[in-house]
């Protein structure tokens, strides 16, 4: 690189830099990232909780490893927990004991790793509401809202092996109904159960096997997904609320360097220390308290970790439908939840193509939307999760009943019921609360905002003080855009002839009324509605 | 509905919104709160079986019938003994205050010796389990994991792993075990009150019992050790999420929310 | 469905000119611009920006002595020294102290980070343009063309002999992967439809390892049994006790609504499957009075007095039933296996 004639030698750092570069081509890529700009806002950070807390899985499940004995071999326990001395166990079991009693820091690292696992995947669940209900997966970004809701998906599955592997009493029910579920598929069902089991239940295999998957397998397609979701967040930059001197064309905010590097930089460590103090204070998981798995043995209470709730609640309040057919057996308690588990999260991450079939939105969008500015999707979102939390009230049914004194048996039918009429009250309701909000917009827009200054007139009436708004508040609240419903076309064209529309086209112009006709969106307030009241009526 | 949302500012429209809700909220309690009748039992044996008949006629007799022999708002007492009795009368279920799913647990309303003369005359109607003497229910000495192993076997499916207790049907519940005494947890297996099966000395020697009693010693309850912290109930994953939710995600959004936020402008000046 | 085939009236207004220019000279609507940047009090108060700075290396100092307590109490405390915490309770002094202080060393290089980027790195917002993601027409013609030159040249469209056993060779390839997984597990057979259970074998109290005698199983009692000549230290023990599991109890006969349960019980004393049918989870929460049995997985609810039939829950069919007697010696005993597959239900149950 430098000749012999260089007189000065660049510094050790710029030379190394030089060096990377010529193998690299470093320089090129830090011109367009390194003073990438990321706008400012604290939801904006949701992501970013996910993305670390995943790091520090990885980091702390690499630990566990070298000392998790990932296999079912019959062994005594003789460790220092007296109530568990003499058991039988499986090594997987014994050696999770042994971590988190003898060896040195092993139980703050587990359960670590426990309290990150339920963070990463309600981190998860609230950051991807956060891009639904902003509609910041519209186009560019369906692809990324299909990788992150694998993530989602992924997550759940990665967690359910991960709490499986300790062979406890607990998660060993839980193995238990993912075996019985398996066995309920039709045709193949007894063949996958063998299969995965090596053998009848429970087997000597299961713990090996999700083990592989639990490591390897999955963390590593949601690594490479985890890449993926970056890459094209630096690609598409990100979406930015609407305000002064922000478009659609750009992003406002701080470079990475040095801004966001310190600030992303710094949360990676905010969060693994908020997590690590957790782990300190609060317990989790504490398989001596729950015993070594045998099959003939339960606890009441019986739950899995939250994420996997949402299923729980579907397979409990199932009723128990079975039909028997020329020596066949349809289990459908169990396949029906089964099916509708996978559906409902499929139902959310198909949304962004949906939305886009209907509304015939083809172009490009960066600005998160305000919630209240899109009622339709807004009140989808809410029914969702509505859904959704019914069934993870569902899923801890026992619970809510010993301690809200209810009958078990009355919340799993308020569960049954509402889970079909919850959604849709939730839907109504939130649409009207969005049109409401969009009306104290315009409200504000027009007659400034309420001061709480109470003023008395000369004959007597009491008025409010409203002050004006600044015109970049002005331009905040009334930069959304104003959408005009789809119309079919008329029956018969300019030349006479009748016009053929597809039953398909009807029905998307019917749900793109749904979206955008006249009662589903306030009229943004006018220029000249706006000088009206301003001049006409002067400050009130 | 122009005319709802005109009246949305009324003053009142506040309280009406309260109102409306409390309501609802009341009446889904009471329709879905559980009802039922009243059951219960209960037993005794000798000494001061008179002294013993003059407080079951006044505490007892309206329920039980008069010799004790039951009626519809209460069952039979012959047969049950002493250590029915001692349990039921000695956590304070018996006497039942008012019908429900199941009879909980009250401030206990006689003193030993009462409860022992309840029992006694109880007994004297007909034989059945005797309470037992500290040397037969004190967990000293007994084998803590065997204990855990017969725990997990034949309790834990009602009241949960460490004894916290969990849900039946129809409102009914296994309560907790937290401080509950040796004597009334040795009782409630050889008598099983209310719903809760028996476990007699045929089928779970009283060696078993010891060993069971010292392990819910040793799990349940503050003075159990909770190595890895706050024990959140020992409920397991439904308290474990609820905490990642509100304080770990809470937590995180709180110092996410810091980390976005504008730092203070200086005043003009 | 293509865009094509939407008017053009039907799409939402357009966005791209509301947005960057005034559109209308006096239009109050308009966006005014990113507003003027403010300085904080530390762009202008260099004792603020001191106060910062100090602050901030505080914070890092904080890190380094959380990092040598960590490592202080990593050598002091006793892994199994417990210590009463309030509001904890009897927790490990090694798991509090580790963590409290790896969680402030950490936490403290965090705070110091991002309060160093809030007071003292530049905080002016700066505007990044977009560019559309879409490639021009230019660029997407070469690659057009590029594509079909590459593509004529490997001769795919006109040589079909070789692309078609290419996808034949590239489809039949994995198979050899699947074929591999054959031995993951043995077919599944009779073996869901049967258990150990066999005419004569005793019924082992889970408890005493005992055999049950008739009268050893009182009314209201509950008993778990095993097979005669299962042990805990079995290799497949696991196995045969998620099958094999019974769960006794003892009705007064005249209390018994089925009548074939009656008959399979002995003097009312009943062997019921302890595996639930609806996805297999040990049922056994029994309700003397009532003779409900609950799951405690999915609240399944089976009457223990009417042939076990399911009365609440997502299971499907009742808990099947093992025909006792009693041997010569006075023992209880298995009358056969149980007549139908015990645990939930599968496709060739029937």
């Amino acid at each position: 690189m430098s000749t012999v004639t260089d007189t000065k030698k660049a510094p050790a750092g710029e030379r190394v830099a030089d060096w990377a570069d010529g193998r690299l081509g470093i320089y090129t890529l830090a011109k367009a990232n390194m003073r990438k700009i990321f706008p400012d806002h604290w939801s904006f950070m949701l992501g970013e909780i996910c993305l670390y807390s995943f790091l520090i899985i990885i980091l702390t499940g690499v630990y566990l490893t070298m000392f998790f004995h990932p296999s079912m071999n019959e062994v005594e326990y003789v460790g220092p927990y007296v109530p568990l001395q003499g058991q039988l166990m499986s090594e997987a079991f014994n050696s999770t004991m042994h971590i988190s009693f003898e060896v040195r820091g092993g139980l703050l690292i587990r359960q670590i790793h426990h309290w990150a696992a339920l963070i990463f995947l309600a981190g998860m669940f609230v950051h991807m509401m956060r891009v639904f209900f902003t509609g910041a997966f519209r186009k560019p970004r369906e692809i990324n809202w299909l990788f992150g809701f694998l993530l989602f998906f992924l997550g759940m599955f990665t967690g359910f092996t991960g709490y499986s592997l300790p062979d406890d009493l607990l998660s060993g029910t839980g193995v238990r109904f993912m075996q019985g579920a398996i066995l309920s598929v039709p045709v193949i069902g007894t063949y996958l159960s063998m299969f995965l089991f090596g053998g009848e239940f429970p087997g000597g295999d299961f713990v090996a096997r999700f083990y592989s998957a639990h490591i390897l397998l999955l963390p590593g397609i949601m690594l490479g997904l985890v890449v993926a979701h970056l890459i094209l967040v630096f690609f598409h930059k990100h979406t930015q609320f609407e305000g002064p001197g922000r478009t659609n064309k750009n992003v406002v905010g701080m470079p990475l360097l040095p801004v966001y590097m310190a600030k992303a930089g710094g949360f990676f460590f905010l969060v693994f220390g908020v997590i690590a103090v957790i782990s300190a204070i609060a317990s989790i998981n504490p398989i001596w308290a729950l015993g070594p798995y045998r099959p003939d043995q339960v606890s009441t209470g019986a739950q899995p970790d939250w994420y996997m709730g949402f299923a729980e609640g579907l397979i409990r309040v199932m009723p128990g439908w079975e039909i028997n057919l020329w020596g066949h057996t349809l289990v459908l308690g169990v396949m029906i939840p089964l099916a509708i588990f996978p559906a409902v999260l499929a139902a959310i991450a198909v949304y962004p193509f949906i939305e886009s079939w209907i509304t015939g939105d083809k172009r490009e969008h960066h600005i998160a939307q305000r919630p209240r500015n899109a009622p339709t999707r807004t009140g989808f979102g809410v029914a969702w999760i509505t859904a959704y939390m019914i069934m993870l009230v569902g899923g801890g049914n026992d619970l809510w009943a010993t301690h809200f004194h209810l009958s078990l048996n009355s919340i799993t039918w308020f569960v049954r019921i509402f889970f079909f009429v919850g959604p849709v009250i939730a839907f109504i309701v939130t649409k009207r609360i969005c049109l409401g909000l969009q009306r104290r917009d315009k409200e504000k827009v027009l007659h400034g905002r309420e001061s709480g200054i109470i003023k008395r007139l000369p004959h007597g009436e009491f008025v409010e003080i409203h002050q004006p708004l600044s015109q970049g508040e002005l331009h905040r609240l009334t930069a959304h855009e104003q959408y005009a419903a789809a119309e079919l076309p008329p029956a018969v064209d300019e030349n006479g002839v009748e016009r053929k529309i597809g039953r398909i086209e009807k029905l998307r112009v019917k749900l793109n009324k749904g979206y955008y006709a006249d009662d589903n969106q306030v009229a943004k307030p006018t220029v000249e509605e706006y000088k009206e009241i301003q001049s006409g009526h002067g400050h009130h | 509905m122009k005319k709802l949302s005109a009246r949305r500012r009324h003053p009142l429209a506040a309280v009406v919104v309260l109102l409306l809700a409390l309501a609802a909220t009341g009446g889904l309690y009471a329709a879905f709160a559980p009802a039922g009748t009243a059951k219960a039992d209960e037993t005794a044996q000798s000494l001061a079986i008179e002294e013993g008949k003059k407080l079951y006629s006044v505490g007892c007799a309206s329920c039980h019938g008069t010799g004790g022999q039951g009626t519809t708002d209460g069952p039979s007492l012959v047969g049950v003994g002493s250590a029915a009795v001692d349990f039921q009368v000695g956590t304070g279920r018996m006497p039942a205050q008012q019908p429900g799913a199941q009879v909980p647990k009250k401030k206990v309303i006689y003193s030993q010796a009462e409860i022992d003369q309840l029992a006694a005359y109880v007994a004297s109607l007909g034989a059945g389990p005797i309470t037992p003497t500290e040397s037969q229910y004190s967990p000293d000495g007994a084998d803590i994991a065997k204990g855990g192993e017969l725990f997990r076997t034949n309790c834990a499916q009602c009241h949960n792993f460490t004894g916290e207790g969990g849900a039946l049907t129809y409102g009914k519940y296994a309560p907790s075990l937290e401080g509950v005494s040796p004597k009334h947890l040795f009782e409630a297996m050889q008598t099983g009150p209310q719903n809760m099966p028996s476990f007699p000395d045929s089928t779970m020697p009283e060696k078993e019992k010891k060993d069971i009693i010292a392990y819910v010693q040793a799990v349940n309850g503050d003075k159990a050790d909770s190595p890895g912290g706050l024990s959140l109930g020992g409920l397991g994953p439904v308290s474990e999420g609820l905490f990642a939710w509100v304080f770990g995600l809470g937590a995180l959004i709180a110092v996410a929310i810091w980390v976005a936020a504008h730092t203070a402008k200086a005043k003009k000046s | 469905m293509s865009s094509q085939e939407i008017p053009e009236e039907n799409l939402p207004a357009g966005q791209d000119t509301a947005h960057g220019a005034v559109m209308v000279a006096d239009d109050p609507f308009a966006d005014p611009g990113l507003p003027p940047h403010k300085p904080r009090i530390q762009d202008i108060d260099e004792r603020a920006a001191r106060r910062s700075e100090r602050a901030v290396a505080f914070m890092f100092t904080l890190s380094m002595l959380a990092t040598v307590g960590f490592i202080a109490s990593y050598v002091i405390f006793p892994v199994d020294k417990i210590v009463y915490i309030w509001p904890f309770g009897r927790v490990s002094a090694l798991n509090f102290a580790l963590g409290w202080t790896l969680g402030l060393a950490l936490f403290f290089i965090g705070a110091g980070a991002v309060h160093w980027a809030r007071t003292l790195m530049s905080d002016v917002e700066i505007a990044d343009e977009r560019h559309p993601i879409a490639a021009d027409a230019e660029t997407k013609a070469k690659v057009m063309s590029d594509f079909a030159a590459g593509a004529a040249e490997s001769g795919m469209g006109r040589r079909k002999l070789i692309r078609n056993t290419m996808f034949g060779a590239l489809s039949l390839v994995p198979l050899s992967g699947i074929v591999l997984l054959r031995d993951m597990g043995p077919l599944p057979e009779k073996k869901l439809r049967t258990t150990m259970w066999t005419k004569g074998l005793q019924l082992i109290n889970m408890n005493t390892h005992e055999p049950l005698r008739p009268e050893d199983v009182a009314v209201g009692s509950l008993t778990f049994a095993m097979p005669e000549g299962l042990s805990e230290h079995d290799h497949h023990f696991q196995t045969e006790i998620a099958k094999a599991a019974l769960m006794i109890v003892r009705i007064q006969p005249e209390d018994i609504k089925d009548k074939r349960e009656l008959e399979w019980s002995h003097e009312g004393i009943v062997a019921f499957s302890k595996i639930c049918t609806h996805v297999g989870c040990p049922i056994s929460l029994y309700e003397q009075q009532t003779h409900h049995v609950l799951c405690p997985c999915h609240q399944s609810t089976f009457d223990l007095s009417d042939g076990a039939r399911v009365i609440f829950g997502p299971a499907g069919h009742a808990l099947p039933q093992l025909r006792i007697g009693v041997n010569d010696k006075g023992f209880l005993e298995a009358l056969g296996d149980f007549d139908e597959p015990v645990g939930p239900s599968f496709w060739e149950r029937g």
